[in-house]
């Protein structure tokens, strides 16, 4: 017994060992999913943040149709970059509402003429409260609401050419 | 001194990828009147992690989130909220990971057992020293 007792601190040792060392080769995910998956879209009403589109309330998501919620702001870089693929997906038929995050009017518009404006409707999310209440913690996130107006699906980061299909997927699979 | 230029130019350039155009939320920068509330919401913004800087808390993080989450607490304190309801409100959104606190959930058993269980074996320890110190 006391043979092997001499052991253990070694042995402690070399566990903690290959419990750092699996940290350091195992990648790290600090994406932070929404909790809020499959369950309704938090209630929320907000002001325009567009000039030309109307402003956006929880109560609209409801459509029995499933559609788009983005998350995005006009000072977030990789916003402008999923652009083309928000308006592909609206060429594609799919109804996208935006949430613009700590923003102001003259920015959004300027930025939704310089990169296009998929949205049907947008949210002006001055203080960042119905972002924190849909457990998103970043721009841009797209959600993918059902007919019921649950949340079915969360996009973190751009939407790439290639993730559409996986979007068209999601928003097929939530009808 | 062409060098020296650029460097002074960039220092008041506005950054590309700068986090807001708006400026800070109310009160993200700014204390509450009562203390006793002040003092609720700064100990749970403490234990509240940052989404931005993930390694801060929301009281240490200068992210505009963070801002916006402080601004958000000490509303929600002023209106009379308890710092563990907004505390669950909050984990419920992003998961026990958004909190410092440790729960009471099973797989935090091990760190809440450690301790004894160290004690435990320091104090066998310390029998055998004992007992072995009596008999010579």
């Amino acid at each position: 017994m006391r043979k092997l007792l001499i052991w253990l601190p070694l042995g402690l040792f070399l566990g903690f060992i290959a419990l750092f060392a699996s940290g350091l080769f195992q990648p790290d995910d600090r994406v932070i999913h929404s909790r809020l998956i499959g369950q309704p879209l938090p209630a929320f009403t907000l002001p325009a943040a567009a000039s030309d589109r109307p402003p956006l309330a929880s109560a609209q998501m409801a459509t029995g149709q499933p559609r788009l919620l983005n998350i995005f702001a006009s000072w977030c870089v990789p916003c402008a970059a999923e652009a083309p693929q928000l308006l592909a997906l609206k060429q594609a038929g799919v109804p996208i509402d935006a949430i613009a995050i700590r923003d102001a009017r003259p920015d959004v518009d300027a930025f939704l003429a310089r990169y296009g404006n998929p949205y049907a409707r947008i949210g002006l999310d001055a203080r960042s409260a119905v972002q924190i209440a849909l457990g998103s913690s970043g721009v841009p996130e797209t959600f993918v609401i059902d007919g019921k107006g649950r949340i079915a699906y969360q996009h973190i980061g751009d939407i790439r050419a290639d993730d559409v299909p996986m979007i068209l997927e999601k928003l097929r699979a939530a009808q | 001194m062409r060098l020296i230029m650029a460097f002074l130019l960039a220092l008041i350039a506005t950054p590309l990828a700068a986090q807001t155009a708006l400026p800070p939320a109310p009160w993200a920068d700014r204390q509450l009147v009562d203390p006793a509330q002040e003092r609720k919401a700064k100990a749970l913004m403490e234990t509240i992690r940052c989404l931005t800087c993930q390694s801060q808390s929301i009281a240490d993080s200068n992210a505009s989130m963070a801002g916006d989450m402080r601004s958000q607490i000490r509303e929600r304190i002023m209106a009379g909220e308890q710092p563990e309801a907004i505390r669950t409100w909050l984990i419920a959104r992003y998961g026990d990971w958004v909190s410092y606190e440790p729960t009471a959930a099973p797989i935090l058993w091990p760190l809440w057992g450690a301790p004894l269980l160290l004690l435990g074996l320091g104090l066998l320890l310390l029998r055998g020293r004992i007992k072995r110190r009596a008999r010579s």
